[in-house]
This record gives C-alpha cells, sequence and structure tokens, in this order.
C-alpha cells in the first residue's frame, strides 16, 4: 500500500505537481528574477565566462536553489580542457573501446 | 502586564482569517484569557457579524481615533463571554482613514485591558496590511493548501522578515485528510517546508464552518466540530500550553483516521 502510493505520487499527482510548481515559483518570488529572466543571465554569463575560458556552451547549467528561504545562484559551467575535448571527440566516433 | 498583541494576516483574501480571528478570541476567552478582537479591515467589517455582534455596534474604531467616543465605548462586550470584547472597523470609510501609529495607539490600549488583542487584518499586502501587523508581537498567517494561498502566504512572510517585523506562525486552513491521502492536495509537511516557518495549527475542512458564519456563533463553541476543536487547540498553544499535533505526519494522521476504525 505504502510503495503503491509513493508510485502513484512520483507519477505526476495533483499533490506533487501543486508542490513542484509552488517550489519553483516561491524560489522565483524570492529572488524576484522570473524564469526567462534567468535565461537572459545564462547567456550573458556564458558571453562573458567566454571571452577568457574556452567552455562547454551547450552543457552550462544555471539555476537558483532553495536552502531555508536562503536563495542562491548556482552556475555550472564545464571549461574545456585538452582531455575534455579529446574525450568529446572521441565520443563523437564511437562508443569507447570498439575501435 | 500588558498582553500580547496577534495580528491575522494571510496576504490572499478568502482564507480564513476573520474565521480564526473570531475563533481565536473565543477559543482563548474559553480558557478564561482577557480577549479584545479589533477589525481591522476598515470599509469591508466582517468580523462582528462573525461573532454575532453585528446588533450591538454603537461606535466604531474610526470613531474612537477621531476623538468621537472614549476607548470602552468603542469596545462591544460578547454576550458569551463579558471578557471577550470585540472593536468594529467602520464601514463607511476606507483605509486611509487610519495611520500605523492610530492602529498601534488602539492595539496598546486594548493590551492594557487584555491579555491577548487580535487583530483582524484586511487581505493584501499595502497599507491595510501595514498597519495592521505594525503593532503586532506575534503575527498567525493563514493560508489554505493551495499554490496560490501559499505564493501569497511567502509574500508576507518575506514583507515580514524584511522589514524585521513580528515573528511569524502558520494557520493551515480548509486541509482535507482525504484528499492529501489521495495525493490531490498539497501536505501539511510540504507547505512547512516550502514556507520554512513554525506552525501553530491545521484546522480540517469543516462544513459547520459555514453554518457557524449564518448563525454567529464560531465552531469553537461547538464540541463536536473537528475545525473548532484544531481552533481551540491552536488557543491553548497561544497561552503557551503544549499541545501535540495530531495531523502534522501524514501516515501517522492516515493509519489514526482509517487504521483505527
Amino acid at each position: 500500500m505504502k510503495l503503491l502510493d509513493l508510485f502513484r505520487r512520483k507519477k505526476k499527482s495533483g499533490q506533487y505537481i501543486a508542490a513542484q510548481r509552488l517550489r519553483l515559483v516561491l524560489t522565483h518570488d524570492r529572488a524576484n528574477i522570473s524564469p526567462g529572466m534567468l535565461e537572459v543571465l545564462k547567456d550573458e554569463i556564458i558571453a562573458v565566462i567566454s571571452k577568457h575560458l574556452d567552455i562547454d556552451t551547450e552543457n552550462v547549467v544555471v539555476n537558483l536553489t532553495e536552502d531555508n528561504r536562503r536563495t542562491r545562484l548556482v552556475a555550472d559551467i564545464p571549461i574545456l580542457t585538452n582531455r575534455a575535448r579529446k574525450a568529446e571527440a572521441r565520443s563523437k566516433k564511437g562508443p569507447p573501446g570498439k575501435t | 502586564m500588558a498582553g500580547k498583541i496577534i495580528t491575522i494576516s494571510s496576504g490572499k483574501g478568502g482564507v480564513g482569517k476573520t474565521t480564526a480571528t473570531a475563533n481565536l478570541g473565543l477559543s482563548l476567552a474559553i480558557l478564561g484569557q482577557r480577549v479584545t478582537c479589533i477589525d481591522a479591515d476598515i470599509g469591508l467589517r466582517n468580523l462582528d457579524v462573525m461573532l454575532g455582534l453585528e446588533n450591538r455596534i454603537v461606535y466604531d474604531i474610526i470613531n474612537f481615533i477621531e476623538g468621537r467616543c472614549r476607548f470602552r465605548q468603542a469596545l462591544v462586550r460578547d454576550k458569551r463571554f463579558p471578557e471577550l470584547y470585540m472593536m468594529a472597523a467602520a464601514q463607511t470609510r476606507d483605509k486611509n482613514s487610519i495611520t500605523v501609529e492610530d492602529m498601534s495607539k488602539v492595539a496598546r490600549e486594548a493590551a492594557e485591558i487584555s491579555d491577548f488583542v487580535l487583530i483582524d487584518s484586511p487581505a493584501g499586502i499595502e497599507h491595510g496590511f501595514r498597519y495592521a501587523v505594525a503593532p503586532a508581537d506575534l503575527v498567525l498567517i493563514v493560508t489554505n493548501p493551495e499554490v496560490t494561498a501559499v505564493r501569497d502566504a511567502d509574500r508576507v512572510i518575506g514583507l515580514l522578515e524584511a522589514e524585521e517585523l513580528a515573528p511569524a506562525q502558520l494557520i493551515l486552513n480548509r486541509y482535507k485528510p482525504e484528499l492529501v491521502r489521495r495525493n490531490e492536495m498539497l501536505d501539511p509537511d510540504t507547505v512547512i517546508d516550502l514556507l520554512a516557518i513554525d506552525l501553530i495549527g491545521i484546522v480540517p475542512e469543516d462544513d459547520k464552518v459555514f453554518g457557524a458564519g449564518n448563525q454567529g456563533r464560531p465552531v469553537a463553541l461547538d464540541e463536536h466540530s473537528r475545525a473548532g476543536k484544531a481552533f481551540r487547540n491552536i488557543g491553548r498553544r497561544l497561552t503557551g500550553e503544549d499541545v501535540p499535533f495530531e495531523a502534522l505526519r501524514k501516515q501517522t494522521f492516515i493509519q489514526r483516521l482509517f487504521g483505527s476504525r
């Protein structure tokens, strides 16, 4: 019964959707930044960082996180090192170990 | 010693501020406390009707502020509890007829003769809300388990924190255990977690609240009302009594509700 409940809750119950929407709305309200503005911010961060570093622009993640009413802006920006470039090139060729 | 000033607020309208004020006033009176309830919703008064005192109003809060009557004259004494008083809002004026200082003066004067002063705040976050929370020692935030109501409650909590006003506690009103059980309504733990605020009570949805409004006899007076019991528990918590939360933990609550029958 408990397991079933857990499963149901995960599966887009009204309660789950409400909680997720509420979480997002509160985070943006508290930080006073709209989701659209966050996208603009992300693009500008990418532009600024790119001037100085070679970054993987496809995989930049900029998000607001919440912890006990404290909001922080977290940016995860992968830097392209030589090793990363090689790995990327390899993965484009095909799965590793099948050369 | 001056009594404690408590403002009941919510941001969103229609979540049960006035119902909560009336019921907490009676709950505290039942416990033998001296209580003064002040309707701060100038222009849209309703606390009088909730308490069943609408026919006994002679003067209102604006009459007192403008010096047309003495403080005691502006108070309506409850028939059921001689130490429960209500001060009515003016119906034909608007919220700009009152300043933050006016409300603080009224609240302080009420605190002189009461153990608890309950201020029923208007909805919104404008001037009416600001004068209502200004004199408070504690703000009780009423919300419903709905995205819109919780969002507005969060705004109010944020404003109270930003301006370093009184501490806030949460009343989760119109909670439906059955809907929560079916995962169709936000559960209390999620709401408390998201708002990061202390809980003082969960009031279940109860059809008797509707009839109570019709009759001017709040459910706190009804032995058999579940909402009435929840309000009486909040009253006891306000007096410092440690009353356990029945409905806080979802599993145990459900077990208690459906398992034990």
